[in-house]
């Protein structure tokens, strides 16, 4: 039965000036406020700047894109970042997606314990993980540097990866399982037949978040980096004295290999799930 | 009309719930207590132990040591210099930074040099490499710059620096001032040479403040609020405000670091911000700030840079009068081209570059014969800024400015923790 | 047999990881916060439980404003992101996933990045501050960096996303029935949010609160980067306590206090909601 017109009618006006205008131009107004300093990393880095300090538009080049090498320690961090996080998301993803399956598909006696610490990794802010582990180094005495980093982007990872891996467990149909297991297949080969292209695209997203979260991570890295440096640690030292152009332009280059990154993951899910 | 949300394949909970119940859920099981426990009695032996300590007895490092030391030794044709910012000569050309006193070293000998203004404030850069000295690691540089007054004192005390061969270094031995020879923080020069004197003491923007500043108690004036910087350093500021008050920093106790930090405490509101060692130029020149701690030399580097107006003072109740020392740490990779550097600074024509453009107090007094010629041979600016820094107190100074100086409070490793506890949480807000 | 192994072994590595350099230093972080001494002569554990106090008295003020500009800042977040998640959850229609992107696009580019752009973007005769103040809209002397302004500007930015997502994924979920089950019981616009959506997107709202509470409290990269004095957060202090001035005792005293306080205050914020009711309620 149809509400009375009048108590409607004014409402229904209301409705669409804040769902036609308001919330949308607000929505889009938010896009542009975050976007807002890409725009300015993107657009300096073809300032053609002469000082030190990247600060007033002089003009369009493309030197920096030319010289985009031309720091030698900014060169190293920025290596050292993407070694780093190839390799951390690598392991973190092998060592993640295990205990992803193990929480996904049984029962067994550990996992609340498991479920508990994961929960605290994540929850845990960096802070208290950077200085829990560089408290750890300083009682065993391990010197600080590349495999520290590494260790530590992989501690954190690993939780993230596991979460992402278990969630998308959270609808898979084991029966799918047993029947591969009914026809002969031994576990290793259902894993892999059955099993793993159907996780994939979890096993996929948590991947790519762990690179991310490697490739951009600073507050963990400062406390176990000692003298090395990563490309988040390097441009943070220079945001004292002056932000060169060239980080302007890795940082673009980032971006847009983010950007490519992500759009072929929707696609390829898309494709995926069928 | 209801329209049904595209139907999507699974999607994850916003938090995982089952996570959610294992926090909120608190029973693990026994046997994961159990676990647990074990795994916390474990670490906690472990860390029983506690941490130990870096420091190793006081070697008295034979001559045969140290010679043996350098004899295995050869140029590598490197050198990594870690040094303060604005502490060496400048130009720019073609849009690039040099240093000539650099090139032409490299020039001279051969060795290229990394030079890098990565110091900015003792306690951090020692905080940087004192872990891999601890480890017994190389620190990635062959030579640095250190204060005297604390910071030069520890490296020495924990044994962390190369010791020098007195052989290497005749044009130190030369041309050095008696002065900054056989120091008392480094007796006979074992571990270090003078890079250069200076004070700390106070800037200001005359054109802004509208009057002269004289003293310590303008860094505290109302009439300033909002413009007031100073440095952010636990060694400077805390020994400057309590020569401010009266007190001589080398012989004051606790109560008189108690009342310092009230001090300082009582100024916050009137600060600008805590700036860096190197930062009172920035913000003098820019007007953001009208009066600043500062360094001597910095300001004379600044007055020859393009902000003429900015001028340094020693306070009347007196300065903090400090050497920056050239050392090489444990386990440098070059050191043959560090001890060659340090020697080569010390040639008269050498050290008066730098004193011309670094403008503090040199360690070679014969370089002033040098600027002397130099000034004879120059012509309009040039000549009045050389001979502005004949005559000053402040690159050549008399006896009666250096009875204006202080030196800082040494501190033993427990002094070192309790005065940091006072001041870190000032300075750190 | 192989079969109940199995998760065991599937665990093992990954947790044998997290043991030694996650539970482990947190052990070690408990006992570190009891030891006392200095940098030359060592640490040892010597059960100092001032350490505890000695922290509270040195830091208490960089840790409540930690906490404080969390507060204001998680507020601030679920204010500008509740109408943006509601809009494209409800309203996005078949370019929701879109617009999502959109939103998260930014933060592709690393933070420190981001944060620094604030910085140049905020200067005081810059981009945006400089047009405002020839225009006379602002004094001369305006400045918005070195102002906890700056910093929990920054601090928004940087972690609305934390909020976004979990309040778009409760909100969509939000079965459109049910809505037009309300209207059809005479619920006008307004009743209908906040008797239907409001209640249902509750777990969106505790997840996003709590992701962003807690590194927004622990962050100080924002701080330092976009503020100066009086904006120093506790962050930065146990950065400095444990890598400047090696007092390992009040730096791990301080973490301990730290997270021990967001624990609670979190755990706190889930017994009150009923974190049962939540998870029924978001249909897990």
């Amino acid at each position: 039965m149809p509400a009375p017109a009048s108590a409607t009618y004014p409402a229904a006006g209301r409705r669409r000036r804040w769902t036609t205008f308001i919330l949308p131009t607000y929505t889009w107004a938010m896009i542009l406020y975050l976007m807002a300093p890409i725009g300015v990393m993107i657009l300096f880095g073809f300032n053609n700047t002469k000082g030190k300090l990247n600060v007033r538009w002089q003009g369009f080049t493309l030197t920096w894109y030319r010289d985009l090498f031309r720091i030698p320690d900014l060169t190293g961090a920025l290596k050292n970042s993407l070694t780093i996080a190839l390799l951390s998301t690598l392991i973190a993803t092998v060592l993640g997606t295990m205990i992803g399956l193990a929480l996904g598909r049984s029962k067994f006696r550990g996992r609340g314990l498991t479920d508990l610490v994961l929960f605290a990794n994540i929850a845990a802010p960096e802070l208290v993980l950077g200085s829990a582990l560089l408290g750890l180094l300083i009682t065993v005495q391990v010197p600080r540097g590349y495999g520290t980093i590494l260790i530590a982007h992989v501690m954190f990872n690993i939780a993230f990866v596991a979460v992402t891996v278990r969630a998308r467990m959270a609808g898979f149909d084991f029966t799918l399982e047993e029947a591969a297991q009914d026809l002969g297949a031994n576990p290793w080969t259902t894993f892999r037949k059955v099993t793993l292209p159907l996780i994939f695209p979890g096993i996929l997203a948590g991947a790519l978040l762990a690179f991310v979260l490697s490739i951009d991570d600073y507050i963990i890295t400062s406390f176990v980096a000692g003298q090395t440096l990563t490309f988040p640690l390097w441009v943070y030292g220079a945001t004292r004295i002056g932000v060169p152009p060239q980080v302007n332009v890795m940082g673009t280059l980032i971006f847009l290999g983010g950007v490519v990154l992500a759009v072929l993951n929707a696609v390829f899910a898309r494709r995926r799930t069928l | 009309m209801s329209k049904r949300p595209e139907q999507k394949p699974q999607r994850p909970p916003i938090i995982d719930p089952a996570l959610l119940r294992g926090l909120t859920q608190p029973r693990l099981s026994r046997r994961a207590v159990l676990m647990g426990a074990g795994t916390a009695g474990a670490a906690a032996l472990l860390a029983a132990c506690g941490v130990q300590g870096s420091s190793k007895p006081a070697t008295s490092q034979g001559q045969d040591a140290v010679a043996k030391f350098w004899a295995g030794k050869s140029k590598a044709g490197v050198l990594d210099f870690a040094n303060w910012p604005l502490y060496i000569d400048v130009q720019k050309v073609g849009g690039k930074t040099v240093h000539p006193s650099i090139e032409a070293f490299t020039k001279q000998t051969g060795i290229k040099v990394n030079y890098k203004e990565v110091i900015q404030d003792n306690d951090s850069f020692l905080g940087r490499i004192t872990p891999s000295l601890k480890a017994g690691q190389d620190t990635g540089w062959d030579l640095m710059v250190i204060t005297n007054g604390g910071p030069l004192e520890k490296l020495i005390r924990l044994g962390y620096l190369t010791p020098l061969d007195s052989s290497k270094l005749p044009n130190f031995n030369q041309y050095a001032s008696p002065r900054f020879k056989d120091p008392s923080y480094d007796p006979g020069n074992k571990y270090s040479v003078a890079w250069q004197s200076g004070f700390t003491g106070i800037a200001y923007n005359p054109k802004l403040t509208k009057r002269p500043v004289t003293s310590f108690q303008d860094l505290l004036d109302p009439a300033f609020k909002g413009r007031i910087a100073m440095f952010g350093d636990i060694l400077d500021t805390p020994n400057l405000t309590m020569v401010g008050l009266g007190i001589n920093p080398e012989t004051s106790t606790v109560e008189d670091w108690k009342k310092a930090a009230d001090v300082l405490k009582r100024q916050r509101p009137l600060l600008r911000k805590y700036i860096d060692n190197a930062g009172e130029a920035d913000v003098l020149s820019s007007g953001e700030v009208w009066v600043s701690m500062a360094y001597s030399g910095d300001i004379f580097q600044l007055n020859s840079s393009g902000a003429p107006g900015i001028k340094f003072v020693i306070p009347k109740e007196g300065a903090m009068l400090w050497t920056d020392n050239m050392c090489i740490p444990l386990h440098a990779k070059h050191p043959v081209d560090a001890i060659t550097y340090m020697d080569y600074v010390y040639v008269p024509k050498v050290a008066a570059t730098l004193a011309e453009n670094i403008d503090y107090i040199t360690p070679v007094p014969g370089d002033k014969q040098m600027i002397q010629q130099d000034a004879a041979k120059a012509s309009g600016e040039d000549k009045a800024s050389l001979e502005g820094l004949l005559s000053s107190p402040l690159v050549f100074p008399t006896e009666a400015d250096l009875s204006k100086g202080h030196r800082y409070r040494i501190l033993t490793p427990q002094e070192q923790t309790t005065w940091n506890r006072i001041f870190q949480p000032i300075l750190q807000s | 047999m192989r079969k109940r192994l199995a998760p065991y072994l599937l665990i093992l590595p990954g947790g044998l990881w997290l043991a030694v350099f996650f539970v482990v230093p947190m052990v070690i972080l408990i006992t570190l916060t009891l030891q006392s001494g200095n940098y030359e002569e060592g640490f040892k554990l010597t059960w100092r439980w001032a350490n505890f106090s000695d922290a509270l008295t040195l830091y208490h003020t960089q840790l409540v404003r930690s906490l404080l500009f969390a507060l204001i800042v998680t507020a601030l977040a679920l204010v500008l992101a509740y109408p943006m998640a509601y809009w494209i959850a409800f309203y996005g229609g078949a370019r929701k996933s879109s617009y999502l992107f959109l939103l998260l696009l930014p933060f592709f580019v690393s933070f420190v990045i981001r944060t620094a752009a604030w910085k140049f973007i905020l200067t005081d005769e810059g981009i945006l501050l400089g047009p405002l103040k020839h225009a006379h809209l602002l004094p001369q002397n305006f400045h918005l960096l070195a102002t906890p302004y700056a910093v929990i500007g920054g601090l928004t930015y940087n972690f609305l996303p934390f909020m976004v997502l979990p309040l778009y994924v409760a909100l969509e979920r939000i079965d459109h029935d049910l809505v037009e089950a309300a209207n059809d019981l005479y619920a006008n616009r307004a009743q209908s949010f906040r008797r239907v959506i409001l209640p249902l997107s509750v777990p969106g709202v505790f997840a996003g609160i709590l992701l962003t509470f807690v590194p927004t409290a622990a962050d100080f990269v924002n701080a330092s980067i976009l503020g100066g004095t009086n904006t120093t957060m506790i962050g930065s202090i146990i950065q400095t306590e444990y890598l400047t001035f090696n007092d390992y005792p009040i730096a791990s005293a301080l973490s301990f206090i730290v997270m021990a306080a967001l624990l609670i205050g979190v755990f706190a914020y889930a017994r009150a909601l009923g974190t049962e009711e939540v998870l029924e309620v978001s249909g897990a």
